[in-house]
């Protein structure tokens, strides 16, 4: 939205209406990256920096993010060693919020099913405050299966809980009054949450999932976006869930299944030569935990969207994604990864910001519908909500879903 | 949702689907041997019935290393891929595995660990397994089946054995003790053949398409069935 919002004062426009919408509506893409905070040893040393290093530096690759014209930056949320990321991301979000200007901050993931919905519901507001609503999230269920019990929760009850957490969330930013009763929390009476969302518009939500159809078809219901964090997971994957998210889209009558809310993952690494890139990452490839001791790096950025190589490879690889999913609203990359030092980290950003973003920026618009919705802002929503038009959880009048829902009602009458 | 694939193969309805997995680990190998013939056996019964076999042989020492790769980082190679897919599909099945240490091999595991759970509920699969000696032959009752009726699948009652010492001793005497293992291989093929013909031929879908995924409304998710 920046980007737009300089060029028509550096020209001299005045804000005409469809300008006005533009800008309203941000940006056609949003291009992030995002961390899981993992400790890993640099295999030239064998040394892994220390917590507070790691914690530190992970604020500097947000700033560094932000001034090299990534929109989005996005932190993962861990409870168990090598990982620093926040237990509770709004703690570093919020730091963050003081720290930047423009960066929209969100998480990859929250953990919906072991976080109780009512914090989540009071530290997101009190970021969307704090950041003037540069920011929203991305609810996961997480790949720890530990943590579950370490929160007092069963992983077999994984989806119920993401199910009825959210639901609770969902209410809770948007009645002032709560009365609530479910499986997995004590009830609730006339509770208000607070703060309220900023003006009131409740945060944009993305639901994060591999390969649970449960999610998507939770993110289609809501009319929320849909995360799917490609990194390790073939492509056909990536296409089924998103397509049955968009199909559900359209069923919950939130718009066209091309008009839904899609974000997705990729790692990279490179130079500006293919072949230093191979040489200088393969180390950190085959030691990392995450990536190592299987698959050769050759066969392992065949099957996932790792790209190893020059900035051209990483822009020719991104756009494919879009042949996968069709137009889609936030990419998000995975860069501080397999022990990389920080310096490193920072000169991948710095790639990016000079060669990736304005050719993904330039190549992503090309031959993109109108009627495609930009990555969503705080003001779009802003918008949208006054406008009437924020999605009906379930689909309100007109949808098929409504039709459905009505049908089975007189058929049950009669 | 509905599923939106067509069943069968539209030109060859008579068209029955046989995945044929076989874990030796060398090459030639006893237990590949085995699977090929029982994969015959269950061929020539479903020809005599008037069906048209499409048997697909699948090695995995072949795949070994994407086998293993795949359980360390979930991802899958495609040609791993591919066999996962013909063998999630197929109307019956024939899984046939070395002992090793008083229980299939570890491939053979670590191959149906990457299968998912739900795949083969009722689908027909007939045992095999071979060894050195034939004190090892209840390893089909006694470690194998409990494997597929995990996976609850239709597991033949009887499986072939074949130790070292069958192999040596095949005539044409089809009365004869020496002949048994050829004889108990034919069984195997028809009685495979008697359940896989009285199902309904299951879903194909074509080599693009993926497989559907199913939703469960998120009314229901949220509220329970009987709201």
């Amino acid at each position: 939205m920046y980007f737009r919002f300089e060029i028509l004062f550096i020209e001299g426009y005045t804000l005409g209406s469809s300008e006005l919408k533009y800008f309203i509506r941000g940006n056609l893409m949003q291009f992030g990256i995002f961390t899981i905070g993992d400790v890993t040893p640099d295999p030239h040393t064998g040394k892994a920096p220390s917590e507070n290093q790691r914690i530190k530096d992970t604020v500097k690759i947000a700033k560094h993010a932000e001034q090299a014209g990534f929109e989005v930056f996005a932190t993962g949320q861990h409870h168990n060693p090598p990982f620093v990321a926040p237990g509770n991301p709004p703690v570093l979000l919020s730091y963050l919020a003081a720290q930047t200007e423009n960066l929209i901050l969100s998480t990859s993931t929250t953990l919906i099913t072991t976080m109780d919905p009512v914090r989540l519901a009071e530290d997101y507001a009190y970021l969307q405050h704090l950041s003037d609503g540069r920011m929203d999230l991305a609810m996961g269920r997480g790949n720890t299966g530990p943590v579950y019990p370490w929160f007092g929760k069963d992983i077999r009850q994984g989806i119920p809980l993401a199910v009825e957490n959210y639901n609770l969330l969902y209410r809770l930013w948007r009645e002032a009054e709560v009365d609530w009763e479910g499986r997995f929390r004590t009830p609730l009476q006339q509770f208000t949450s607070t703060p309220r969302p900023l003006d009131d518009v409740p945060p944009f939500v993305w639901h994060g999932s591999i390969r649970s159809p449960e999610i998507a078809e939770q993110a289609a219901y809501y009319g929320d976006g849909f995360f799917h964090n490609n990194i390790f997971w073939n492509k056909e994957h990536v296409v089924q869930m998103v397509q049955l998210y968009r199909q559900r889209y359209e069923y919950y009558g939130h718009g066209k299944a091309h008009q839904a809310y899609v974000a997705l993952g990729g790692q990279t690494f490179m130079r500006e030569k293919s072949q230093d890139a191979w040489n200088e990452f393969r180390p950190y490839f085959d030691n990392a935990p995450v990536y190592g001791h299987g698959p050769s790096m050759e066969d392992f950025t065949k099957m996932t969207p790792l790209t190893v190589g020059s900035p051209e490879q990483v822009i020719e690889r991104t756009l494919e994604f879009r042949q996968w999913v069709g137009d889609y609203q936030r990419q998000m990359f995975l860069i501080d990864h397999a022990g990389l030092p920080t310096k490193d980290v920072l000169e991948q950003i710095d790639l990016f910001g000079e060669k990736v973003l304005p050719a993904l920026r330039k190549e992503f618009a090309k031959g993109r519908p109108d009627d495609v919705p930009s990555a969503p802002t705080h003001e779009f929503l802003k918008e949208r909500q006054a406008a009437g038009n924020a999605p009906v959880a379930g689909g309100g009048v007109g949808s098929k879903a409504y039709e459905e829902r009505q049908k089975a009602q007189e058929d049950k009458a009669e | 949702m509905e599923a939106s694939f067509e069943s069968t193969d539209p030109f060859t309805p008579d068209t029955l689907h046989i995945a044929v997995v076989a874990a030796g680990l060398s090459d030639p190998s006893s237990t590949s041997l085995l699977g090929k013939q029982l994969a015959d056996a269950t061929a020539d019964a479903l020809s005599q019935r008037g069906y048209r076999p499409e048997m697909h042989q699948f090695e995995l020492r072949e795949v070994a290393t994407d086998i293993a790769d795949s359980l360390v980082t979930s991802s899958r190679s495609e040609r791993l891929d591919e066999i996962i897919k013909e063998v999630e599909q197929a109307d019956g099945i024939i899984a046939v595995s070395p002992v090793f240490k008083a229980s299939y091999s570890g491939l053979f595991k670590s191959f149906w660990d990457l299968v998912d759970n739900d795949a083969l509920t009722g689908v027909p699969i007939q045992l095999g397994a071979t060894g050195g000696s034939p004190r090892h032959s209840l390893v089909i009752d006694t470690a194998m089946r409990p494997l597929f009726s995990y996976l609850r699948m239709r597991v033949m009652p009887t499986g072939v054995y074949a130790a070292t010492e069958d192999w040596g001793t095949a005539k044409t005497d089809s009365n004869s003790n020496e002949a048994y293992l050829s004889r108990r291989i034919v069984r195997a093929g028809d009685d495979l053949t008697d359940v896989v013909t009285r199902l309904d031929p299951r879903p194909r879908r074509a080599p693009s398409q993926p497989k559907e995924l199913e939703v469960i409304p998120f009314e229901q998710l949220l509220n329970g069935p009987d709201k």
